[in-house]
């Protein structure tokens, strides 16, 4: 019981992590109809630049953490959102209306750059966040003794969430990016400006991707430089797992593949945990390829 | 021809797709309060026409002026700004949105929150349909109801024209007499309207003048009573037969 409960956790911990970074490849996806390869490198850039903020404004190792953190957050969430701004406008505005084949070519091109480029400045080898930012107490449920670190992950994950969900929802500009999904030739005619949508988008997915990149950083203490390939392919997983161009799906699935993950590698074996997630995507694929809550057709890649 | 700006005025219009053009040099002249019906055969290039209005595709040559400014370089969201809402063939109404929701995207550019609820409050006078079903998805509507829901959603934008293309298509004939009778009362609000219709006799009787298009050539322009007694139009548009 004591060691299902740790798993839970931890999977709540790492699934919002996996569902940050889903919700960037899912809504591009649900928009433009492309997955953004660079979208994990944007997550890894994320991490690098928190680290550098951290670190550069002195804040390790003070006690009073929690707001120097949350500011680093949010500086870090801004500059990846920037830097996913550039890259719309560089990589893949230029693109537009040319065959699909390009943009993809495109995106593979630039997480190769943004990768060398990390590694070019940060170095090949692994850096580590200072430890002792996240707090060291535990909570005890049902007789466990569990990390509050994780909760704190999880539950920071699920306010951005429910942050976006409201922005989706109950305002202009997120029906404006509703309308541009379903139908962007008739959203035009509503008087929408469908470039500065899809700007909104990569302003949006990015920051979320660079949150998922600090808590990263906080969480597991180690980041490498293509970190973002691995987790990039784990969220991608996550947001087919849950239908692709579907944001609920995103979050769904983020959060499922990272309990199915943890919990396979404890009881299954720990080096088996990416061919479970894995297979995962491949029965999706073959038995529901719409993903679980996906009314879309998840056509080509 | 004069030189006096028209409200609304095509010069020597042409448009095309990436192969061909399909619009070639047409011109036409829009007075502010008219209704125009735009005639002519499937492939004739009359939804190409209200595309290039509302921006959608950008003219080869020529141009489109509006209250004396060229549309030459506005985007299509700056079009609707300016007063110019189309409701395009086949209604396009977002199917997985709520039918309120569809109303307030067709305010998007409006950001006055009383002119919004006069707006709505006319339109659902116009449609009670669309407050009854207000929460309903729109994907859910009958044809009819659809066709309601995407004029109705153009006119959240408080259009000074507005451009329908085939709102009688795959109606019940009761629908569409419905359809054309709001079609009058909306102008009759000052609205200025172009009317693409396969339905010519229904569109010229509501209409005050009508324009023919054959192939991409503007063969034919008058007062609408004209063109209804036109025995040409009548042959190839009115199903010559009935009319005596």
């Amino acid at each position: 019981m004591e060691e299902l409960l740790h798993q839970l956790s931890n999977g709540l911990a790492l699934g919002g992590i996996y569902a940050l970074i889903a919700l960037g490849y899912t809504m591009v996806y649900g928009i433009l109809r492309l997955i953004n390869f660079a979208h994990g490198d944007l997550f890894t850039l994320g991490a690098y630049l928190g680290l550098t903020l951290l670190t550069s404004f002195g804040l390790a190792g003070h006690i009073q953490a929690g707001f120097a953190t949350a500011l680093v957050l949010i500086f870090s969430m801004g500059l990846v959102a920037l830097v996913g701004l550039a890259l719309e406008r560089v990589a893949y505005r230029p693109l537009r209306g040319s065959d699909r084949l390009c943009a993809v070519v495109s995106a593979l091109g630039a997480s190769i750059f943004f990768q060398n480029a990390m590694m070019l400045f940060y170095g090949a080898r692994s850096l580590v966040y200072p430890p002792g930012i996240l707090p060291d107490a535990s909570i005890h449920i049902f007789g466990a003794e569990l990390p509050l670190a994780r909760f704190l992950m999880f539950a920071f994950s699920v306010l951005l969430m429910c942050l976006l969900y409201w922005f989706i929802h109950k305002t202009r500009l997120g029906a404006a990016i509703r309308a541009v999904a379903i139908d962007p030739n008739t959203a035009r005619l509503m008087g929408i400006n469908v470039d500065s949508v899809i700007s909104l988008i990569f302003f949006i997915g990015p920051a979320l991707g660079g949150a998922a990149g600090v808590m990263v950083g906080l969480y597991y203490g180690q980041i490498t430089y293509d970190m973002g390939f691995g987790f990039g392919l784990k969220a991608f997983t996550a947001a087919i797992l849950g239908g692709i161009g579907n944001i609920p799906g995103a979050m769904l699935g983020g959060i499922l593949l990272g309990l199915i993950e943890t919990i396979s590698s404890a009881y299954l074996s720990i080096a088996w945990k990416d061919a479970v997630a894995f297979a995962v995507l491949i029965l999706i694929l073959v038995f529901r390829p719409t993903g679980l809550l996906g009314e879309r057709v998840a056509d080509k890649i | 021809m004069d030189n006096r700006q028209s409200y609304l005025e095509l010069r020597d219009l042409s448009v095309g797709y990436a192969q061909a053009d399909v619009l070639h040099g047409i011109s036409m002249r829009v007075e502010e309060g008219e209704i125009i019906a735009l005639l002519g055969a499937n492939g004739a290039g009359k939804t190409t026409a209200l595309t290039a209005i509302s921006g959608l595709l950008r003219p080869r040559a020529g141009g489109i002026f509006f209250a004396g400014r060229s549309l030459h370089a506005t985007p299509s969201h700056k079009i609707v700004e300016m007063g110019i809402t189309h409701a395009p063939e086949g209604r396009r109404v977002f199917g997985s949105l709520s039918v309120m929701d569809n109303l307030k995207l067709g305010a998007f550019t409006l950001k006055d929150g009383k002119q919004k609820k006069k707006l709505l409050d006319w339109v659902c006078e116009l449609f009670p349909r669309l407050r009854e079903r207000g929460e309903q998805l729109a994907g859910t509507l009958s044809g009819g109801e659809q066709q309601m829901l995407s004029i109705g959603r153009a006119l959240m934008s408080d259009p000074k024209i507005l451009l329908l293309d085939e709102p009688s298509l795959g109606l019940a004939p009761m629908l569409v007499a419905a359809i054309f009778k709001s079609i009058r009362e909306i102008n009759d609000r000052g609205v200025t309207v172009i009317l693409v219709e396969q339905n010519a006799r229904a569109a010229l009787k509501i209409a005050d003048r009508g324009y023919v298009l054959e192939v991409g050539k503007m063969v034919l322009e008058d007062k609408a009573e004209v063109l209804l007694a036109n025995t040409q139009v009548q042959a190839a548009y009115l199903g010559g037969a009935k009319v005596t």
